[in-house]
């Protein structure tokens, strides 16, 4: 990887520019209310100066254009090309969203044809694009928990059960939505324990939250059960669409019982994601919630357009025959991966996963930790799987190779993990001192926590 | 080997309790401590605040994690541990001598229910 560390700024030379502008037509206006004090502090660079800045900051970053990218929980799959022609075809990038509503009928198009599809493939009956990303859509969803109790006059239920797998997003936006947290606890075979459930149910009880499979990769078996008893007691159930590669094309939410549910479609539906964004979260609902979903038939604000494109698209493209074969090679390929290194890695619970699953650190770990495990990776060209969640457990190192790998890749990715696994037994400085080719080695991640610097000073 | 001070008692949550006449001050292990790693902010909670023990009344945050500080007994804040606002290191370098929050307990038979050192070594195994 080639080092670049310079900032715009530094690259900057006063008077430098790099386009020129015909004089405005009658004269540049003086002072009024708008008018600044004094010029904004731009970088003054030329185009050559902006290109090469920008091409080799972009040679230091890795993604799934890069390599393997085995994020877990974050569904790194390889973004189809197709995509970005149809998000960049002009017809769509040239609206805007004030324009006439007869000129946007395609657009409109669009979201009715997204809307069809994800429905189908949810069993949900209509779908709300507004929400921008996956924890803007779970916030959107749980407003629609609440007015739906409180459209119906019930207005003792004041808490939300969540597993304790759960995303941390989870309990937060039912916090931010006023709800009161109940954590329901899962079973050694990390899925949600009902008969702890049972007595946390009740008439004070909105709904549950959860997201299967769950965040260890297992399917919520009894989820039919979970459905039952929590409608039973008046409560709704919520899917966070976090893990809903593996289902694709298999099996529905809404079959389960789910009332209410969020996409990411960023991740499931194959768009550039990671950085912060751009997402696209958006909430579907049953025939119970429709009445208190607002869509907008006619507002042009619907979110982030050009990612739900590209999510058509890429629905468009496989169809229904071979979007199922999405969700199951994504299960088998993150078995072949599981069980191919649980001589190595600590595998807390042994269960066939669907799209990702959990060890617990190294089997032998020698004094290393997770965290040199997925420095180390980064010296061998991969990106590191995520580390530290679930908090189930202490070493977590949570793997997801989705179903765009081959299994040369694969295969290259298992023979890295078991060198590292043997260089801790042998070798354990290795680790420690990992990453050695990184332009970045380790960060001081506990000064930036307690003395973060925010903005560039000269 | 984390370190236990013998004359405290300890929540299965892995607070510590050090009882002065009705008032509990309240803390996290040193097992707490080396599980969440460096600290970088301590949630507290305001003093008059009124928990239930088992309610979680703040939290820990470190480079890696979140933990919740649990509620060992019932009670009024009387008094929270405002250096650490500036200095959450304190709780890694002695966990014992930088306290969180003191209680002033309203049902002292609560803590017949925590643990003591020895009680609390045999948890952590």
């Amino acid at each position: 990887m080639k080092y670049y560390d310079k900032l715009i700024f530094e690259l900057s030379r006063p008077g430098r520019t790099g386009f020129s502008l015909p004089a405005a037509e009658g004269g540049m206006p003086v002072g009024g209310k708008l008018w600044r004090g004094s010029a904004p502090e731009l970088p003054e660079v030329s185009e050559p100066d902006v290109v090469r800045h920008y091409t080799n900051l972009s040679q230091m970053n890795f993604g799934v254009d890069t390599g393997f990218y085995p994020l877990g929980s974050c569904t790194m799959k390889y973004n189809p090309k197709l995509n970005e022609e149809i998000a960049a075809m002009p017809g769509f990038t040239g609206q805007h969203p004030l324009q006439p509503k007869e000129s946007t009928e395609g657009s409109r198009a669009v979201f009715e044809e997204l809307d069809k599809a994800l429905a189908a493939i949810t069993g949900m009956k209509r779908f709300t694009f507004r929400p921008c990303a996956g924890a803007h859509g779970e916030l959107t969803g749980l407003m629609l928990m609440k007015e739906y109790h409180l459209g119906r006059g019930d207005l003792a239920r004041t808490k939300v059960i969540v597993p304790d797998s759960a995303h941390g997003t989870n309990p937060a936006s039912a916090a931010c939505c006023g709800y009161e947290i109940v954590v329901v606890k899962s079973k050694a075979d990390g899925l949600v324990d009902v008969e702890d459930l049972k007595p946390l149910l009740g008439p004070d009880i909105a709904g549950i939250m959860m997201t299967n499979p769950n965040t260890l990769g297992l399917f919520e078996k009894d989820i039919k059960e979970i459905a039952e008893l929590v409608h039973g007691c008046g409560g709704l159930l919520y899917y966070d669409g976090a893990n809903m590669n593996p289902l694709l094309g298999v099996a529905r939410p809404g079959d389960m019982g789910f009332d209410i549910l969020h996409l990411n479609l960023h991740k499931t539906f194959s768009t550039p994601h990671g950085g912060g964004g751009p997402g696209s979260g958006p909430v579907g609902v049953s025939e119970r919630v429709l009445p208190y979903l607002d869509i907008p038939h006619v507002s042009g604000f619907h979110g982030n357009f050009t990612v739900m494109l590209r999510a058509l698209a890429y629905i468009l493209m496989l169809g229904r025959e071979n979007i199922r074969m999405a969700g199951r090679l994504a299960t088998l390929n993150a078995n072949y991966v599981k069980e191919s290194l649980k001589d190595c890695y600590r595998l807390p619970i042994p269960s066939v996963c669907k799209h990702e699953f959990v060890f617990d650190g190294l089997l032998e770990p020698n004094g290393t930790t997770t965290l040199d495990v997925a420095k180390r990776l980064l010296d061998y060209g991969f990106h590191a799987p995520t580390i530290y969640f679930p908090l189930l457990f202490h070493q977590a190192i949570m793997i997801e190779p989705t179903e765009t790998e081959s299994p040369e890749t694969l295969d290259a990715f298992i023979e890295v993990m078991r060198k590292i696994a043997e260089e801790a037994r042998t070798d354990p400085g290795l680790l420690h001192s990992a990453p050695r080719t990184a332009p970045v080695g380790r960060p001081d991640e506990t000064r930036a926590a307690r003395q973060p610097i925010l903005k560039y000073e000269a | 080997m984390s370190k236990i001070v013998d004359g405290l008692l300890y929540s299965e949550s892995h607070e510590w309790v050090k009882v002065d006449g009705n008032v509990a001050i309240v803390g996290i292990s040193d097992y707490a401590q080396s599980e969440l790693g460096d600290i970088t902010y301590v949630d507290m909670p305001e003093p008059d605040d009124e928990f239930k023990a088992g309610d979680d009344f703040g939290a820990v945050e470190s480079v890696k994690t979140s933990g919740e500080i649990i509620a060992p007994v019932s009670g009024k804040v009387v008094a929270c541990n405002t250096e650490l606002a500036e200095h959450p290191e304190l709780i890694n370098e002695d966990a014992y001598s930088a306290w969180i929050v003191k209680i002033e307990m309203s049902d002292r038979s609560e803590l017949d229910s925590l643990l003591n050192a020895s009680a609390y070594a045999k948890l952590l195994g």
